[in-house]
């Protein structure tokens, strides 16, 4: 981490001073005050503010240089994109095979985005959600989950049977639950330990 | 392969210079041995094992293009 100490008349002085040898914003920094500095009497006794300014690491570039190091074992043309808002971190993988980089339901794209966010939140205060994409596999996704919990749902009303779908990921299972939320026919509840936790759709 | 594992482990512990991975070639697949500084198995392993399968699953896909079986081993 970059990190740079100034001193000035006061600290907001010095935070000054350091941002604009750091050609940084306010937001990208973490500053420590070391010394709150005194104006003295008419100039006597006067003690000179000190902070200690750190550049965040910016999480955007973090993840890409992570990632692109990976995939470069797998894929040597691959492009990345990415947006940051609002501690959300959006990537979107671009390359000639996808099916690699996705995976069995998407496991491997699961994979690299668990290892990304975990390397991206090794030294922030604030929690980053990562989310990985390729080929807009996540809509897709979403959409045969939804499509399944309809199909499902209508199976458990006309044998009056409750169904167990195999072992998803929390927001997959969050997924079951909604589509299925309005639903006057039915239930959902997730049962047993991750990750082999499963939702169960039953008659209500 | 070897170079992927090092990679994976070295942007996730604490001590990089401890991370070493060893190749030994099986009849059908090459099991890699992975070692870190005791400190950081947890940071390779994770919670219910949850970093170590991600680590797996990733260097699985990367093997499958070669059409090699690849294990990984923490150690």
């Amino acid at each position: 981490m970059k990190t740079l100490e100034k001193q000035a008349k006061t600290v907001d002085e010095a935070i000054e001073l350091a941002l604009e040898e750091l050609k940084v914003s306010r937001n990208e920094v973490e500053v420590e005050i070391i010394e709150e500095g005194n104006r003295g009497i008419l100039g006597f006794l006067s003690k000179l503010a000190k902070v200690k300014v750190m550049v965040k690491p910016n999480p955007e570039e973090i993840a890409y240089n992570f990632l692109k190091g990976i995939l470069r074992f797998i894929d040597e043309e691959v492009k990345i994109s990415s947006s940051f808002n609002d501690n959300v971190l959006k990537m979107q993988i671009e390359v000639q095979k996808a099916g690699i980089i996705i995976g069995k339901h998407g496991s491997t794209l699961d994979s690299l985005q668990y290892l990304t966010s975990l390397v991206v939140n090794r030294n922030t205060k604030d929690y980053v959600r990562v989310i990985l994409d390729a080929e807009n596999y996540r809509e897709k996704r979403e959409k045969t989950l939804e499509r399944l919990a309809k199909r499902m749902a209508e199976k458990v009303k006309d044998t009056k049977r409750s169904i167990t779908l195999e072992p998803m990921y929390p927001n997959e299972r969050r997924l079951i639950h909604t589509a299925l939320q309005k639903d006057p026919g039915v239930t959902t509840k997730s049962v047993g330990q991750e990750p082999n936790r499963r939702v169960i759709i039953s008659l209500r | 392969m070897i170079e992927l594992v090092e990679y994976i482990a070295k942007a996730l512990v604490d001590h990089p210079e401890n991370v070493s991975v060893n190749q030994v070639e099986g009849e059908q697949s090459i099991i890699l041995e992975l070692k870190v500084d005791s400190e950081d198995m947890g940071k390779v392993i994770g919670k219910q094992g949850r970093i170590a399968k991600a680590i797996r699953t990733v260097v699985k896909a990367a093997a499958a293009k070669e059409g090699k079986r690849v294990v990984v081993e923490i150690i």
